[in-house]
């Protein structure tokens, strides 16, 4: 052996130590977690914390799991609710490993993981949706609604007339209530295999096309009726308007004819008071001037005159005595 | 080894023997190799070490520094455990295989659509989109398009705390869209569009932050909210009928403008009129009452006189304007036989007058 071939073999000497520290180290990432086994067995705590971590080399395996939040989608499916609306319900979950020991031994890997969130978590939907009507899960609060258009200037009493339609769904859970019920449901289950289930949220929730048909027919006429309501009260509010200029109109005229009246007659009765003060000097001399006046307009031409020579004008007529 | 290389370069050998050192089709090693082997002729083993080092050294060295855009922020990573955050610029850091740098953009909104291309994402539900399809509180159908804007505000959060945070922000977002959606009228849906993305951005966000995803929503836009296109028509039909009301309630304001101050003016005539009327007549009153009194008073110094006088001159007033006047003697007690209601009137007069003067 000369010097070169020790050289060689101190370059191999390194290079299959480069390999044992190389298999002996690994990394776990800060979403990651492992677990160790030897032969298959696991052996020893699950490393959970992020760093350059060690192995006996060839003879213990790493197993790799996520530690961050994971997700679950639901398969959307059909589902009546108490109310027998059929609806599409889709729901996704939320769900992480916390027991990675547990986790590796009954379940291995993620894709059966979500089998096993898909068998329990969707059972557990269809249990709670299919015991309450559909607007304990449409709803989430009991949050009053403005169900109708409330605009213009008459929307103060249209609050008023509508109050108990506001109040047509009474909400006891909501949606953020019968989720929790779900999760509560598949939660312990999945416990057992080192499994948190963090949420349930339902995506989507829609009606079932022959469903849907329908409701848009109820849609329509409860709008044709909106509709009509607001023509009513249109023609009902102009026919007000109308009434009330007639009694505005009648009650300005009869007023005005009221005060004419009243102050033609307090004239004329002035008017009295002046003709009686000033007459009531002479009422004698008054009824002269009054009968001259009247002599002289009530005598005309085809008046026909019978004078007697006993008349005032006529008593010199037969001469002019004493 | 060593041996292997040996019978390797006399292969080499061979073939350059035979070649000539042309590099011809079978010639099994490109030229470079030559110039390796000569290294490996001259230096011997020595030279490898050279070799792998500089290779090596050249190739870490090219990974202790990275620039970090202005938009981003660089998350560092020793052996996996998060060590520090990289600001924008030029940065140093330990070679591959120690530290790894991952650049996440902080500053720059991403967008989310949900529902805005109805056209394009035909559901399995028919032609609307069925990320915008969403049952409303009253049980209703409404067309619901919005666009999340966010942004990475913590990089270390984003990267580590959820695995595939798009997908749960997307999914979050139907499912907050839907909570909010599901508490609210349709007409709400439609009219109040602002006050349900604000309460929409408030929910998503909580959620977000609950999963610690290291998002900040930027805005929630929601794009025109409807109802499903085979019940528009109906819901322009209360549009319509809105204005309809709005109209005839005018119309009837109208009326009722154009009779009632005419009525009120004719009100005040009326009174005035009155008003007049009650002047006229204690005027002419008060000028009756002064013109008696005068003439009374004229009248009580001389009251026969006077009185005879006035007679007497209305009686030269009036009698020239009678057309028949009969004078008969005072004994005449029957004036019958004279009266001639007539033509035969005139014959008379004529001949009582001539006879009377």
């Amino acid at each position: 052996m000369n010097a070169q071939q020790i050289k060689v073999l101190g370059v191999a000497v390194l290079v299959i130590l480069a390999v044992v520290v190389y298999d002996a180290a690994f990394i776990v990432d800060e979403t990651e977690q492992v677990v160790i086994t030897q032969f298959g067995r696991i052996t020893g705590e699950p490393v959970v914390e992020p760093g350059l971590n060690f192995k006996m080399p060839f003879i213990q395996k790493t197993n790799y799991f996520a530690k961050n939040l994971l997700e679950w989608d639901g398969s959307p499916g059909q589902i009546p609710t108490r109310d027998k609306t059929y609806i599409w319900v889709d729901t996704f979950a939320r769900w992480r490993i916390t027991d990675p020991l547990t986790y590796f031994q009954t379940v291995k890997d993620e894709f059966s993981a979500q089998k096993r969130l898909d068998d329990l978590i969707d059972p557990a939907t269809r249990n709670l949706i299919s015991s309450y009507p559909l607007a304990e899960i449409v709803r989430n609060t009991d949050r009053p609604m403005d169900t109708f258009e409330g605009f213009g200037a008459d929307t103060e009493a249209k609050m008023e007339e509508e109050a108990p339609r506001k109040v047509r769904y009474t909400v006891n859970l909501g949606r953020d209530e019968i989720t929790r019920r779900i999760v509560a449901q598949a939660k312990e289950k999945l416990e057992e295999f080192g499994i948190e289930l963090v949420d349930v949220k339902i995506k989507r929730i829609n009606y079932i096309d022959s469903v849907r048909r329908s409701v848009y027919d109820r849609m329509i006429a409860e709008r044709n009726q909106i509709a009509e309501k607001f023509r009513a009260e249109g023609r009902g509010e102009a026919s007000n308007i109308r009434g009330e200029k007639e009694k505005d109109l009648q009650e300005i005229k009869s007023e005005a004819y009221k005060v004419a009246q009243t102050t033609k007659g307090k004239a004329d009765a002035q008017a009295a008071g002046i003709y009686a003060d000033a007459y009531g000097k002479d009422p004698e001399f008054y009824a002269f001037l009054k009968t001259m006046d009247l002599y002289a307009q009530a005598l005309e031409k085809d008046s026909t005159l019978i004078l007697s020579t006993d008349s005032d004008v006529m008593q010199f007529m037969k001469g002019v005595a004493e | 080894m060593n041996w292997d290389w040996e019978k390797l370069r006399e292969n080499q050998q061979k073939y350059e023997k035979n070649k000539g050192g042309s590099g011809g089709p079978g010639m099994p090693r490109p030229p470079q190799m030559d110039e390796i082997f000569n290294k490996f002729k001259r230096f011997k083993f020595p030279g490898i070490f050279i070799g792998i080092i500089v290779l090596l050294v050249l190739y870490l060295g090219s990974s202790t520094f990275f620039t970090v855009d202005r938009s981003e922020v660089g998350v560092v990573q020793r052996f996996g455990k998060f060590n520090r955050l990289a600001q924008p610029g030029l940065n140093f850091k330990l070679p591959t295989g120690i530290e790894k740098v991952t650049k996440v953009n902080v500053r720059t909104p991403e967008t989310e659509e949900f529902g805005v291309r109805a056209a394009d994402r035909a559901g399995a539900y028919g032609n609307a989109s069925e990320s915008s399809l969403m049952l409303t509180g009253d049980l209703n159908v409404g067309v619901v398009p919005w666009i999340v804007q966010y942004r990475r505000a913590d990089p270390r959060a984003y990267l580590f705390n959820v695995k595939d945070v798009t997908s749960l922000l997307r999914n979050m977002s139907e499912a907050t869209m839907r909570t909010i959606v599901g508490d609210r009228s349709i007409n709400e849906v439609i009219t109040e569009r602002a006050e349900i993305a604000q309460a929409a951005r408030e929910m998503l966000q909580a959620e977000l932050d609950n999963a610690k995803a290291g998002i900040a929503i930027v805005n929630i836009e929601m794009k025109r909210t409807n109802v499903p296109e085979p019940v528009q028509a109906s819901f322009n039909q209360v549009n319509q009928a809105i204005q309809e009301k709005e109209q005839t309630i005018y119309k009837a304001k109208e009326e009722y403008n154009k009779a009632v101050p005419l009525a009120r003016g004719e009100a005040q005539r009326m009174i005035k009129d009155a008003e007049g009327y009650a002047i006229d007549r204690v005027n002419r009153a008060q000028g009756d009452a002064a013109k008696f009194l005068a003439v009374f008073e004229a009248y009580d110094l001389a009251r026969d006189v006077t009185r005879k006088r006035m007679y007497l001159e209305t009686m030269g007033d009036v009698l020239p304007k009678i057309g028949a006047k009969y004078i008969i003697d005072a004994d005449q007690k029957n004036v019958l036989p004279l009266l001639n209601l007539g033509d035969g009137a005139s014959t008379l007069q004529d001949r009582y007058l001539q006879k009377g003067e």
